[in-house]
Order: structure tokens, then sequence, then C-alpha cells
């Protein structure tokens, strides 16, 4: 029997000839990552267990993002515990304050992450790395500690669903639709434990990206990881940004999938999930009354690159935001910020009058930088919607595309760009 | 090795931000942590939990957000075990690595009540509500499983190992 592309790179992990979905492996791993939440955590789980060393002093990544710039004295004692563990095991990609961007858009932007790696990251948005042709996966902490003393961590080999991918997207339509669509579509478990392979001739159609939004939601319809295959985009962006070796890996041609869908991105509209679950999707033109709205996010692991950057200033050239509205533009790492500065989409964010932030993971969780008050609605590029996430427990959050954000921002309601 | 106690009972989709909201993760302390637990849907939890105790959910529990912090919080409130109709996956893994006893089980978790006696054994995988005299069978854990959770937590199966 056939293996899915998933399905190929875990056995290569495992030193095995072949998988079959469910059993049980155990996969060497090509980069472990941890943020100032997660890590602490298990930072204590390796003093506890007297494990002194890690793996691969190369091989582990540690990402203050989440409450940093440090968002209060307990945040600040929480990096200070991860600084002193890159610090004492001379962890190479560690990124202090001024190196460092939200993780999942970090990584893959300084060369850390290719086509064929197994990745495990103590947050849940670590399949964002799938775009890249990687298995990546989210897990805890105690797991993130396993990882770095000894390099490996146990799988159990996840069958698949094929997202048949055709078309191609219209103006103001981008891959945070496309993910949102397929949620709305199958459900917040409709992959649970399960891998979203993506293929189709319409994958040419989307950017690197598109693709990264789509893999990184992912994990919101419950699924272990969403995977891309390796095409000419891919290639040119892994010479970009890495020297690392990376191996293409491809599904077989008789791998066997749970269930077969076809995206046909032509016939996808501007997609809003409503609170409080991202598979409570509505279509801009389904939305038919006036839902007011006090805060636009436009950032996050999800939709804080420089595409994303690029089409919300599309949309706010020359205009204003509603009066009363926060409008708060995050940039995902400091070159994309440097970029966004460069090209003129801090300026053009500025004079629309919303502020822009340095990179922090710290609205999207209600952390800190723009959480909400009672009854307060938010339209937002982030990926969850639960209620609390960002603030008050009657607070609101609609997801939704940086071009959706950005013209809500404008009219003070949930609305599309004009076409 | 058994469990048993009083249930509480919640829906679809508890999402591991409302096991424990984001604004407590300034902390690591997983007494802290107890006393935040479940908050955001159910007020009354923390006050009400004794050891022992059992949660009983639907579809799908512990969805989100990767936090350890979440089965932390609820195993430092005393749960003896959780039972639902699915776990999410990071969920799962998270239960297990810390040594928290899950149960996936439908038929139990569609039929237990919140406030129900439930007694599980967890070497069967039986389980039963001494409230309504109900029997139920739930997955016991594969054997690989079983032993991380006897060694109390995958950082000690993997130090024993070695």
């Amino acid at each position: 029997m056939g293996m899915t592309m998933t399905q190929k790179i875990l056995a290569a992990h495992a030193g095995l000839e072949s998988v079959v979905a469910g059993q049980l492996i155990e996969a060497d791993l090509d980069l472990v990552l941890g943020n100032d939440i997660t890590s602490p955590v298990a930072i204590k789980e390796m003093d506890k267990m007297g494990l002194k060393e890690v793996f691969n002093k190369d091989k582990i990544a540690l990402v203050p993002d989440h409450f940093v710039p440090n968002k209060d004295i307990k945040s600040a004692e929480h990096c200070k515990c991860v600084r002193e563990f890159a610090l004492k095991n001379k962890i190479t990609n560690y990124f202090e304050v001024g190196k460092m961007g939200i993780e999942h858009a970090l990584l893959p932007e300084q060369g850390l992450t290719v086509a064929g790696d197994v990745i495990i990251g103590a947050d849940s948005h670590t399949c964002t790395y799938g775009a890249l042709g990687a298995f990546s996966t989210g897990v805890g902490s105690t797991d993130m500690a396993a990882g770095m003393a000894t390099g490996k961590a146990w799988f159990k080999v996840p069958s698949a669903i094929k997202f048949n991918i055709v078309g191609k997207l219209n103006k103001w339509v981008s891959g945070k639709d496309v993910i949102l669509h397929i949620i709305g579509m199958i459900g917040v478990d409709g992959a649970l434990y399960k891998s979203m392979e993506f293929v189709g001739e319409g994958i040419k159609n989307l950017s690197m990206d598109d693709r990264f939004t789509i893999a990184n939601m992912a994990i919101e319809a419950g699924a272990k990881n969403g995977i891309f295959p390796v095409d000419e985009l891919t290639l040119a962006y892994l010479k970009e940004h890495t020297k690392r070796e990376f191996k293409v890996f491809e599904a077989d041609a008789d791998a066997e999938y749970d269930a077969t869908y076809t995206i046909d991105l032509s016939q996808l509209k501007p997609t809003v999930a409503f609170p409080h679950l991202p598979e409570n999707t509505h279509t801009i033109d389904e939305i038919k009354e006036q839902i007011k709205i006090d805060q636009v996010v436009i950032g996050s692991c999800t939709n804080g690159r420089i595409d994303d950057l690029r089409c919300a200033a599309e949309v706010l050239k020359g205009k204003k935001v509603a009066d009363g509205m926060r409008l708060i533009v995050l940039p995902a790492t400091q070159a994309i910020y440097l970029q966004a500065m460069e090209e003129g989409l801090l300026r053009t964010f500025i004079e629309a009058g919303g502020v822009v932030s340095t990179p922090t993971c710290g609205p999207c969780l209600g952390g800190y930088m723009g959480v909400l008050a009672e009854g307060e609605r938010c339209v937002s590029t982030t990926n969850r919607n639960f209620v609390g996430r960002m603030g008050h427990i009657t607070s609101e959050i609609y997801l939704a595309s940086p071009a959706v954000a950005a013209a809500s921002a404008i009219k003070g309601y949930i609305a599309a760009p004009e076409v | 090795m058994n469990a048993k106690g009083r249930v509480f009972k919640y829906g679809d989709n508890v999402d591991t931000d409302v096991i424990i909201p984001a604004r407590y993760l300034n902390s690591s302390d997983p007494k802290e942590l107890a006393t935040h637990c479940m908050e955001d849907i159910d007020k009354e939890f923390v006050g009400k939990v004794k050891p022992g105790d059992i949660i009983v959910a639907s579809k799908n529990f512990g969805c989100g957000s990767s936090r350890e912090h979440a089965p932390i919080a609820i195993k430092a409130n005393g749960v003896s075990c959780v039972i639902a109709e699915t776990f999410a996956r990071i969920f799962y893994r998270n239960a297990i690595n810390i040594g928290l006893p899950i149960m996936e089980c439908p038929e139990a978790a569609q039929a237990i009540n919140a406030g129900d006696e439930v007694e599980i054994n967890f070497d069967t995988g039986e389980i039963k509500d001494n409230t309504t005299g109900q029997t139920f069978k739930g997955q016991p854990f594969p054997e690989f499983m079983q032993k991380i959770i006897n060694s109390e937590g995958l950082l000690n199966y993997i130090k024993n190992r070695d």
C-alpha cells in the first residue's frame, strides 16, 4: 500500500521502509521549538529529571514572542528562565527581542525549517512549516523537554485527508479565506488526529505566504499537520532563505486517503468566522446586517507576513479608519517590519489612524497589546475566536483575512474591499 | 489502577483557552494555575471540585492551544480522569505525558450526567456510573502509553528506559 507524503517523511525519520496509519513510531527530530510560555515548563521538567544536556544545540529554537517585550514581572521571569537556559546550553537559535519575531514567521524566514524535516514545537501552530513540505506539529512542554534531551519524539502515524486545489483566487481573496472555507466545511474536529494534504494544479497559484497561512490553521480543524508538495515556488523560497540541505518527498500515487475534497479557488469569497469557533464561517455576501466593530488586529503567525501587510496597506492607502476604531498592526518579524517600513506600508497604517506594534503574539491570546473589554467586538486576522481568547469572556472575535480586516477598519463594521 | 469521583460535565470543543485562560500563563506554577481552571466556562468548578472527581465532556476536548498548563491545571485540582467522546490530539498527548488519565468513550460521555458518581478501572477500561447503575467499555491505553502513564509521565519513562 502506498504512503501519504506525511507517512513517507515519518518513515524516513524512524528508519523504516514503510509505515501505516495507526502505527506507533519513534522519529528523529530536525528541530525542537519552544516559546516564552511553553519553554519554562519544559526547562523545569528537564531540571527536575536531572536531564542536564540538550541533544544538539543547533537543532533547538527558542523564541520568546508571546509576552515579549516583557509585559509584566512574571513574564519577565519566564523570559529570563529561557534566556539563561539558552546561554547555559549555548543554544544557537535563541532570538533576543531585537532579533525576534513571531516564531512561525521567524523560523522559515531564518531558514531553520526546510522540506522533508520532522519538527515539533511547543506551540500548536507549529504545523505552519508544512507549507515548505515538512512534517511539523504542535506538542506540549513535556514533549518539548523530551525532544530537547533525546532528539526524538513518539508519534502515532496519521491517516490523511486530501484537498485537491484547483483554479485561481479572485482579487481580495487569499489563503486565509481558503483555510476558513475548509474549516467551515469539515469543522473544528474534521481532521482530528489526521494529516491535511494539499495537492493539485491550483497550488501553483498560491503564494508561499498563502501556504503558510493555510498550513498554520490546520490545527483549527484538529489536524496533526497540514502539508504542501514542494514546487518551484517552494524551491525559490528555500534558495532565498536557507543553506540547509533538504529532501523532497512526494505522496505515492496509490496512497490511501480517508476522504478527498476538491477546492476550486475561483469559487471562494472573502470568509469570516463568527464567534466562538473557527468553523462558524460566513462568506461576506451572506452577512446582511452591519456588525459594528471596536477593534481590528492585523498580524499574528497566521497573517503577519509581508503579503498580508501589503494587502492591508493597499486597502488602507489614502483612507482613514472609522471614528472610534482601534487598528493595531503587528508585523510578524523584525525583517518584515523593516521591509514594510521601506515599502512605505507603515506610513500608510499610521496615516490611516492605526498603530504599528513590535512583533508579538500579545493580542491574539488576550495577553497584552489589544485586550478586549466587556462586550467589545474585534475583526482579527489571527486564528482563534474562542470565548475570552482576546480578553473579556463577553467580547467577540471575528476571524478574517487582512483585506477584510482593513476594509472593516475603514467602515467600522465587517466589510470586504470593493472589487 | 482505579478512579472514583463525582462528575463535572461539559459540552463540545472545550478549548484550552477556557481550561486555563492565557491571562494566567505568566505563571507555570501548578497550584496557581489550578485556581483559575475552567473559570471562563464554569466559575464554580474550582470551588466545588474535590480530589478524585471526574470531568466528562463531548467532542474534541482540549482543542486549541498546546499549553500543557491545561492538563496541569486539571490534574492539580485532583481530577482523577477526563472522559470524552474525543480529545484534541495535543491535549491527548499532553495528558499522557504528564500522567493525567484520560479515556475516550462516546457512550459514557453521552450517558453520564453531571453530579453522578463514576468509577473507572483503567486496566480493563470499564467505566461504571454508580448513580444510574450503567456500565460502559472505554478504550484501555495501548501498552506503550500505559507504560508512560505507569511511569508517571514521559520524562520518567525515558529516564528509566535509558
